[in-house]
Protein backbone atom coordinates (compact mmCIF):
# COMPACT_ATOMS: atom_id res chain seq x y z
CA UNK A 1 0.00 0.00 0.00
CA UNK A 2 1.10 3.55 -0.75
CA UNK A 3 2.23 5.20 2.49
CA UNK A 4 0.74 8.55 3.50
CA UNK A 5 4.06 9.92 4.72
CA UNK A 6 7.50 8.41 4.29
CA UNK A 7 10.65 10.11 5.58
CA UNK A 8 14.15 8.78 5.79
CA UNK A 9 17.11 10.38 7.50
CA UNK A 10 15.18 13.62 7.66
CA UNK A 11 17.35 16.35 9.17
CA UNK A 12 16.86 20.05 9.80
CA UNK A 13 19.71 22.09 11.22
CA UNK A 14 19.86 25.76 12.15
CA UNK A 15 23.53 26.67 12.23
CA UNK A 16 25.04 24.15 14.61
CA UNK A 17 21.73 23.21 16.19
CA UNK A 18 20.01 20.10 14.88
CA UNK A 19 16.28 20.60 15.39
CA UNK A 20 15.56 17.28 13.72
CA UNK A 21 18.24 14.69 13.12
CA UNK A 22 18.16 11.58 11.01
CA UNK A 23 14.49 10.80 11.55
CA UNK A 24 13.03 7.91 9.55
CA UNK A 25 9.46 6.62 9.64
CA UNK A 26 6.45 5.84 7.50
CA UNK A 27 2.84 6.64 8.21
CA UNK A 28 0.29 4.29 6.73
CA UNK A 29 -2.92 5.68 5.31
CA UNK A 30 -6.07 5.88 7.44
CA UNK A 31 -4.48 5.59 10.84
CA UNK A 32 -4.40 8.02 13.75
CA UNK A 33 -0.84 8.84 14.78
CA UNK A 34 0.32 10.56 17.93
CA UNK A 35 3.44 12.67 17.52
CA UNK A 36 4.55 13.17 21.09
CA UNK A 37 7.47 14.70 22.90
CA UNK A 38 8.56 17.63 25.02
CA UNK A 39 8.62 21.29 24.05
CA UNK A 40 11.32 21.93 21.51
CA UNK A 41 11.72 18.24 20.71
CA UNK A 42 11.25 18.90 16.99
CA UNK A 43 7.63 17.81 16.45
CA UNK A 44 6.49 21.05 14.84
CA UNK A 45 9.60 21.21 12.66
CA UNK A 46 8.82 17.73 11.33
CA UNK A 47 5.23 18.75 10.58
CA UNK A 48 6.41 21.90 8.84
CA UNK A 49 8.63 19.81 6.59
CA UNK A 50 5.86 17.29 5.83
CA UNK A 51 3.58 20.18 4.84
CA UNK A 52 6.29 21.83 2.71
CA UNK A 53 6.57 24.94 4.86
CA UNK A 54 10.22 24.25 5.63
CA UNK A 55 13.00 22.72 3.58
CA UNK A 56 14.78 19.73 5.09
CA UNK A 57 18.55 20.23 5.39
CA UNK A 58 18.95 16.65 4.22
CA UNK A 59 17.02 13.44 3.92
CA UNK A 60 14.15 12.07 1.89
CA UNK A 61 10.52 13.11 2.27
CA UNK A 62 7.51 11.71 0.41
CA UNK A 63 3.85 12.52 1.02
CA UNK A 64 1.43 10.23 -0.81
CA UNK A 65 4.44 9.07 -2.79
CA UNK A 66 5.55 12.49 -4.02
CA UNK A 67 7.76 15.35 -2.91
CA UNK A 68 5.39 17.87 -1.32
CA UNK A 69 7.18 21.13 -2.14
CA UNK A 70 5.14 23.24 -4.62
CA UNK A 71 3.23 20.11 -5.50
CA UNK A 72 -0.46 21.05 -5.74
CA UNK A 73 -1.45 17.42 -6.10
CA UNK A 74 -0.02 16.66 -2.65
CA UNK A 75 -0.72 19.92 -0.87
CA UNK A 76 -4.41 19.84 -1.80
CA UNK A 77 -4.67 16.65 0.24
CA UNK A 78 -3.15 18.14 3.39
CA UNK A 79 -4.81 20.12 6.16
CA UNK A 80 -2.43 21.45 8.82
CA UNK A 81 -3.94 23.07 11.92
CA UNK A 82 -1.15 24.92 13.66
CA UNK A 83 -0.80 25.85 17.27
CA UNK A 84 -1.92 29.46 17.56
CA UNK A 85 -3.10 29.67 13.96
CA UNK A 86 -3.52 33.29 12.79
CA UNK A 87 -6.49 34.50 10.77
CA UNK A 88 -7.19 37.85 9.07
CA UNK A 89 -8.45 40.15 11.84
CA UNK A 90 -11.47 41.47 10.00
CA UNK A 91 -12.76 38.11 8.78
CA UNK A 92 -15.85 36.74 10.46
CA UNK A 93 -15.95 33.05 11.38
CA UNK A 94 -18.31 32.51 8.45
CA UNK A 95 -15.75 34.10 6.09
CA UNK A 96 -13.00 31.82 7.39
CA UNK A 97 -15.18 28.78 6.80
CA UNK A 98 -16.00 30.01 3.26
CA UNK A 99 -12.30 30.31 2.43
CA UNK A 100 -11.54 26.92 3.99
CA UNK A 101 -14.39 25.41 1.97
CA UNK A 102 -12.69 26.61 -1.21
CA UNK A 103 -9.38 25.02 -0.23
CA UNK A 104 -10.38 21.45 0.50
CA UNK A 105 -11.90 19.02 -1.97
CA UNK A 106 -13.69 16.95 0.65
CA UNK A 107 -14.96 19.94 2.67
CA UNK A 108 -18.35 19.28 4.27
CA UNK A 109 -19.99 22.64 4.82
CA UNK A 110 -23.04 21.31 6.62
CA UNK A 111 -20.80 19.42 9.04
CA UNK A 112 -18.70 22.56 9.63
CA UNK A 113 -21.79 24.58 10.54
CA UNK A 114 -23.12 21.88 12.84
CA UNK A 115 -19.75 21.93 14.65
CA UNK A 116 -19.94 25.73 14.96
CA UNK A 117 -23.17 25.25 16.88
CA UNK A 118 -21.78 22.47 19.03
CA UNK A 119 -18.71 24.51 19.92
CA UNK A 120 -21.04 27.51 20.51
CA UNK A 121 -19.15 29.88 18.26
CA UNK A 122 -20.52 33.28 17.20
CA UNK A 123 -20.62 32.88 13.42
CA UNK A 124 -20.73 36.62 12.66
CA UNK A 125 -18.03 37.76 15.08
CA UNK A 126 -14.73 39.03 13.66
CA UNK A 127 -11.63 36.94 14.31
CA UNK A 128 -9.85 39.69 16.28
CA UNK A 129 -12.69 39.68 18.81
CA UNK A 130 -12.51 35.95 19.49
CA UNK A 131 -11.00 34.51 22.65
CA UNK A 132 -7.98 32.21 22.43
CA UNK A 133 -10.19 29.17 23.05
CA UNK A 134 -12.65 30.22 20.34
CA UNK A 135 -9.80 30.59 17.85
CA UNK A 136 -8.68 27.09 18.71
CA UNK A 137 -12.22 25.82 18.14
CA UNK A 138 -12.25 27.40 14.68
CA UNK A 139 -9.05 25.51 13.84
CA UNK A 140 -10.48 22.23 15.09
CA UNK A 141 -13.64 22.72 13.02
CA UNK A 142 -11.59 23.37 9.88
CA UNK A 143 -9.44 20.34 10.59
CA UNK A 144 -12.45 18.07 11.02
CA UNK A 145 -14.63 19.45 8.21
CA UNK A 146 -11.75 19.50 5.69
CA UNK A 147 -11.71 15.68 5.72
CA UNK A 148 -8.27 16.01 4.15
CA UNK A 149 -6.57 12.66 3.44
CA UNK A 150 -3.71 13.87 5.65
CA UNK A 151 -4.83 16.05 8.55
CA UNK A 152 -2.29 17.32 11.09
CA UNK A 153 -3.27 18.91 14.38
CA UNK A 154 -0.36 20.60 16.12
CA UNK A 155 -1.33 21.23 19.75
CA UNK A 156 -4.74 22.40 18.54
CA UNK A 157 -6.26 23.36 21.84
CA UNK A 158 -4.58 26.37 23.29
CA UNK A 159 -7.07 27.94 25.71
CA UNK A 160 -9.69 25.30 25.03
CA UNK A 161 -11.74 24.14 28.02
CA UNK A 162 -12.19 20.49 29.02
CA UNK A 163 -15.74 20.32 27.64
CA UNK A 164 -14.64 21.51 24.20
CA UNK A 165 -11.63 19.16 24.20
CA UNK A 166 -13.86 16.22 25.01
CA UNK A 167 -16.22 17.30 22.23
CA UNK A 168 -13.23 17.39 19.86
CA UNK A 169 -12.21 13.82 20.74
CA UNK A 170 -15.77 12.55 20.33
CA UNK A 171 -16.29 14.17 16.96
CA UNK A 172 -12.84 13.13 15.79
CA UNK A 173 -13.50 9.45 16.54
CA UNK A 174 -16.98 9.54 15.02
CA UNK A 175 -15.98 11.34 11.87
CA UNK A 176 -12.82 9.28 11.44
CA UNK A 177 -14.88 6.09 11.73
CA UNK A 178 -17.19 7.33 8.96
CA UNK A 179 -14.46 8.89 6.82
CA UNK A 180 -11.12 7.19 7.51
CA UNK A 181 -8.05 9.32 6.80
CA UNK A 182 -4.54 9.77 8.11
CA UNK A 183 -4.55 11.96 11.20
CA UNK A 184 -1.50 13.22 13.06
CA UNK A 185 -2.13 14.57 16.55
CA UNK A 186 0.70 16.38 18.27
CA UNK A 187 -0.03 17.16 21.88
CA UNK A 188 1.20 17.32 25.45
CA UNK A 189 -2.12 16.05 26.79
CA UNK A 190 -1.12 12.44 26.26
CA UNK A 191 -3.49 10.94 28.81
CA UNK A 192 -6.43 12.55 27.05
CA UNK A 193 -5.62 11.21 23.61
CA UNK A 194 -3.82 7.93 24.29
CA UNK A 195 -6.97 5.86 23.66
CA UNK A 196 -7.55 7.50 20.30
CA UNK A 197 -4.11 6.78 18.90
CA UNK A 198 -3.40 3.71 16.84
CA UNK A 199 0.28 4.45 16.62
CA UNK A 200 2.68 6.48 18.76
CA UNK A 201 5.86 8.27 17.76
CA UNK A 202 7.97 9.95 20.42
CA UNK A 203 10.47 12.62 19.44
CA UNK A 204 13.17 13.62 21.89
CA UNK A 205 15.93 16.12 21.15
CA UNK A 206 15.24 15.88 17.43
CA UNK A 207 15.42 12.11 17.34
CA UNK A 208 12.73 9.51 16.98
CA UNK A 209 13.09 7.38 20.11
CA UNK A 210 9.86 5.38 19.97
CA UNK A 211 7.75 4.27 17.01
CA UNK A 212 5.20 1.68 18.05
CA UNK A 213 1.57 0.58 17.91
CA UNK A 214 0.00 2.14 20.98
CA UNK A 215 -1.61 -1.16 21.96
CA UNK A 216 1.86 -2.68 22.11
CA UNK A 217 2.86 -0.09 24.69
CA UNK A 218 0.00 -0.77 27.04
CA UNK A 219 1.04 -2.94 29.93
CA UNK A 220 4.64 -3.10 28.71
CA UNK A 221 5.98 -1.09 31.62
CA UNK A 222 5.27 -1.65 35.28
CA UNK A 223 5.92 0.38 38.40
CA UNK A 224 6.85 -1.68 41.44
CA UNK A 225 7.27 -0.53 45.02
CA UNK A 226 8.77 -2.55 47.85
CA UNK A 227 11.98 -3.43 49.61
CA UNK A 228 15.06 -2.46 47.64
CA UNK A 229 16.29 -6.05 47.52
CA UNK A 230 12.99 -7.35 46.13
CA UNK A 231 12.81 -4.55 43.55
CA UNK A 232 16.39 -5.23 42.44
CA UNK A 233 15.68 -8.92 42.14
CA UNK A 234 12.53 -8.30 40.10
CA UNK A 235 14.18 -5.73 37.86
CA UNK A 236 17.20 -7.88 37.03
CA UNK A 237 17.48 -8.22 33.26
CA UNK A 238 14.88 -5.55 32.59
CA UNK A 239 15.38 -1.95 31.61
CA UNK A 240 14.84 0.34 34.57
CA UNK A 241 13.44 3.65 33.32
CA UNK A 242 12.87 5.15 36.74
CA UNK A 243 14.28 4.43 40.17
CA UNK A 244 13.75 6.24 43.39
CA UNK A 245 14.86 5.07 46.81
CA UNK A 246 13.50 6.17 50.14
CA UNK A 247 15.10 4.45 53.10
CA UNK A 248 14.89 0.71 52.62
CA UNK A 249 12.03 1.12 50.14
CA UNK A 250 12.46 1.49 46.44
CA UNK A 251 10.14 2.50 43.64
CA UNK A 252 11.10 1.56 40.14
CA UNK A 253 9.53 1.49 36.70
CA UNK A 254 10.74 -1.30 34.48
CA UNK A 255 10.13 -2.04 30.86
CA UNK A 256 10.34 -5.13 28.73
CA UNK A 257 8.89 -8.61 29.05
CA UNK A 258 6.04 -7.59 31.36
CA UNK A 259 3.14 -10.04 31.29
CA UNK A 260 0.71 -11.56 33.77
CA UNK A 261 3.27 -14.08 34.98
CA UNK A 262 5.75 -11.31 35.68
CA UNK A 263 3.13 -9.30 37.57
CA UNK A 264 2.37 -12.39 39.64
CA UNK A 265 6.09 -12.86 40.29
CA UNK A 266 6.33 -9.25 41.48
CA UNK A 267 3.44 -9.75 43.89
CA UNK A 268 4.95 -13.01 45.15
CA UNK A 269 8.09 -11.01 45.96
CA UNK A 270 5.87 -8.79 48.10
CA UNK A 271 5.96 -5.85 45.71
CA UNK A 272 3.11 -3.50 45.05
CA UNK A 273 2.49 -3.01 41.36
CA UNK A 274 0.75 -0.31 39.36
CA UNK A 275 0.16 0.09 35.67
CA UNK A 276 2.05 2.79 33.80
CA UNK A 277 0.02 5.10 31.57
CA UNK A 278 1.34 6.14 28.18
CA UNK A 279 1.89 9.63 29.55
CA UNK A 280 3.94 8.36 32.50
CA UNK A 281 5.93 6.11 30.19
CA UNK A 282 6.80 9.00 27.92
CA UNK A 283 7.69 11.24 30.85
CA UNK A 284 10.13 8.57 32.05
CA UNK A 285 11.58 8.12 28.58
CA UNK A 286 12.09 11.80 27.85
CA UNK A 287 13.10 13.35 31.16
CA UNK A 288 16.60 11.92 31.40
CA UNK A 289 19.66 14.05 30.78
CA UNK A 290 21.51 11.23 29.13
CA UNK A 291 21.35 10.70 25.42
CA UNK A 292 18.94 7.87 24.89
CA UNK A 293 18.92 5.76 21.78
CA UNK A 294 15.91 4.00 20.34
CA UNK A 295 13.74 2.39 22.97
CA UNK A 296 13.66 -1.38 23.06
CA UNK A 297 10.54 -3.07 24.35
CA UNK B 1 -11.78 10.89 29.38
CA UNK B 2 -13.65 7.68 30.23
CA UNK B 3 -11.91 5.81 33.00
CA UNK B 4 -13.59 2.52 32.11
CA UNK B 5 -10.47 1.57 30.18
CA UNK B 6 -7.42 0.96 32.38
CA UNK B 7 -3.73 1.25 31.58
CA UNK B 8 -2.58 -2.18 32.63
CA UNK B 9 -3.57 -4.10 29.52
CA UNK B 10 -4.13 -3.53 25.80
CA UNK B 11 -7.51 -1.93 25.10
CA UNK B 12 -8.60 -4.60 22.63
CA UNK B 13 -8.29 -7.22 25.35
CA UNK B 14 -10.47 -5.09 27.61
CA UNK B 15 -13.09 -4.65 24.89
CA UNK B 16 -13.20 -8.41 24.28
CA UNK B 17 -13.56 -9.00 28.01
CA UNK B 18 -16.39 -6.48 28.26
CA UNK B 19 -18.31 -8.30 25.53
CA UNK B 20 -17.63 -11.63 27.29
CA UNK B 21 -19.01 -10.20 30.53
CA UNK B 22 -22.17 -9.07 28.78
CA UNK B 23 -22.65 -12.52 27.27
CA UNK B 24 -22.09 -14.26 30.61
CA UNK B 25 -24.42 -11.85 32.42
CA UNK B 26 -27.06 -12.42 29.77
CA UNK B 27 -27.32 -8.83 28.60
CA UNK B 28 -26.04 -9.98 25.20
CA UNK B 29 -28.05 -13.04 24.21
CA UNK B 30 -26.96 -15.73 21.78
CA UNK B 31 -27.94 -15.06 18.17
CA UNK B 32 -28.36 -11.33 18.86
CA UNK B 33 -26.32 -8.60 17.23
CA UNK B 34 -23.44 -6.95 19.11
CA UNK B 35 -22.77 -3.20 18.68
CA UNK B 36 -20.70 -2.23 15.66
CA UNK B 37 -17.01 -1.43 15.85
CA UNK B 38 -17.79 2.25 15.36
CA UNK B 39 -20.36 2.19 18.16
CA UNK B 40 -17.79 0.67 20.51
CA UNK B 41 -15.27 3.28 19.37
CA UNK B 42 -17.47 6.26 20.13
CA UNK B 43 -18.88 4.73 23.32
CA UNK B 44 -15.45 4.18 24.86
CA UNK B 45 -13.68 6.95 22.94
CA UNK B 46 -11.18 4.55 21.47
CA UNK B 47 -9.70 4.06 18.05
CA UNK B 48 -12.06 2.06 15.79
CA UNK B 49 -9.17 -0.19 14.71
CA UNK B 50 -8.65 -1.13 18.36
CA UNK B 51 -12.34 -1.89 18.84
CA UNK B 52 -12.27 -4.05 15.71
CA UNK B 53 -9.29 -5.96 17.07
CA UNK B 54 -11.21 -6.75 20.27
CA UNK B 55 -14.25 -7.96 18.33
CA UNK B 56 -12.07 -10.05 16.00
CA UNK B 57 -10.41 -11.73 18.95
CA UNK B 58 -13.84 -13.16 19.86
CA UNK B 59 -14.57 -14.05 16.25
CA UNK B 60 -11.34 -16.09 16.18
CA UNK B 61 -12.49 -17.91 19.30
CA UNK B 62 -15.89 -18.65 17.77
CA UNK B 63 -17.72 -16.58 20.40
CA UNK B 64 -18.94 -14.10 17.80
CA UNK B 65 -19.59 -14.67 14.13
CA UNK B 66 -20.07 -12.36 11.20
CA UNK B 67 -23.25 -12.14 9.16
CA UNK B 68 -22.19 -10.67 5.88
CA UNK B 69 -23.55 -7.19 5.34
CA UNK B 70 -25.34 -7.09 8.70
CA UNK B 71 -22.77 -7.26 11.51
CA UNK B 72 -21.48 -9.39 14.35
CA UNK B 73 -23.65 -11.83 16.27
CA UNK B 74 -23.21 -13.92 19.41
CA UNK B 75 -22.68 -17.58 18.46
CA UNK B 76 -24.86 -20.37 19.73
CA UNK B 77 -23.34 -22.03 22.79
CA UNK B 78 -21.06 -19.01 23.39
CA UNK B 79 -22.26 -18.44 26.94
CA UNK B 80 -21.68 -22.03 28.03
CA UNK B 81 -18.15 -22.01 26.62
CA UNK B 82 -17.29 -18.71 28.29
CA UNK B 83 -18.59 -19.92 31.63
CA UNK B 84 -16.44 -23.08 31.37
CA UNK B 85 -13.36 -20.98 30.62
CA UNK B 86 -14.11 -18.70 33.52
CA UNK B 87 -14.42 -21.59 35.94
CA UNK B 88 -10.91 -22.69 35.03
CA UNK B 89 -9.60 -19.18 35.63
CA UNK B 90 -11.52 -18.87 38.88
CA UNK B 91 -9.22 -21.20 40.79
CA UNK B 92 -6.10 -19.45 39.56
CA UNK B 93 -7.37 -15.88 40.02
CA UNK B 94 -9.41 -16.08 43.21
CA UNK B 95 -8.77 -19.24 45.16
CA UNK B 96 -4.97 -19.18 44.99
CA UNK B 97 -4.87 -15.47 45.85
CA UNK B 98 -7.29 -15.97 48.73
CA UNK B 99 -5.27 -18.81 50.25
CA UNK B 100 -2.07 -16.74 49.98
CA UNK B 101 -3.71 -13.86 51.83
CA UNK B 102 -5.23 -16.25 54.42
CA UNK B 103 -1.80 -17.77 55.10
CA UNK B 104 -0.33 -14.33 55.57
CA UNK B 105 -2.99 -13.50 58.18
CA UNK B 106 -2.78 -16.90 59.91
CA UNK B 107 -6.33 -17.92 58.97
CA UNK B 108 -6.70 -21.70 59.14
CA UNK B 109 -8.31 -23.81 56.43
CA UNK B 110 -11.24 -24.49 58.79
CA UNK B 111 -11.80 -20.77 59.47
CA UNK B 112 -11.58 -20.07 55.76
CA UNK B 113 -14.20 -22.71 55.00
CA UNK B 114 -16.46 -21.15 57.68
CA UNK B 115 -16.10 -17.75 56.08
CA UNK B 116 -16.99 -19.11 52.65
CA UNK B 117 -20.12 -20.74 54.07
CA UNK B 118 -21.04 -17.49 55.81
CA UNK B 119 -20.52 -15.53 52.57
CA UNK B 120 -22.63 -18.01 50.65
CA UNK B 121 -25.62 -17.69 52.98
Amino acid sequence: MQSAVAVSNLTKTYGKVAAVSEVSFTMEPNKIYGLLGRNGAGKTTIMHMITAQLFPTSGELRVFGEAPYENANVLSQICFIKEGQKYPDLFRISDVLDVAGGCFKNWDNEYAYSLVEEFRLPLKRRMKKLSRGMLSSVGIIIGLASRAPLTLFDEPYLGLDAVARSLFYNRLIEDYAEHPRTIVLSTHLIDEVSQLLEHVMVIDKGRLILNEESEMLRGRALTVIGSAAAVESFAAGKEMIEREAFGSLMKSTVMGGIDEDEIRRARALGLETTAVSLQQLIVHLTNGNSERGAVRL
Amino acid sequence: MTSIIDDSRPIFVQIAQRIEEDIIAGSLLEETQVPSTNQFASLYQINPATAAKGVNLLVDQGILYKKRGIGMFVAEGARQRLVENRKEQFYEQYVVAMIQEANKLGITAEQLADMIRRGDA
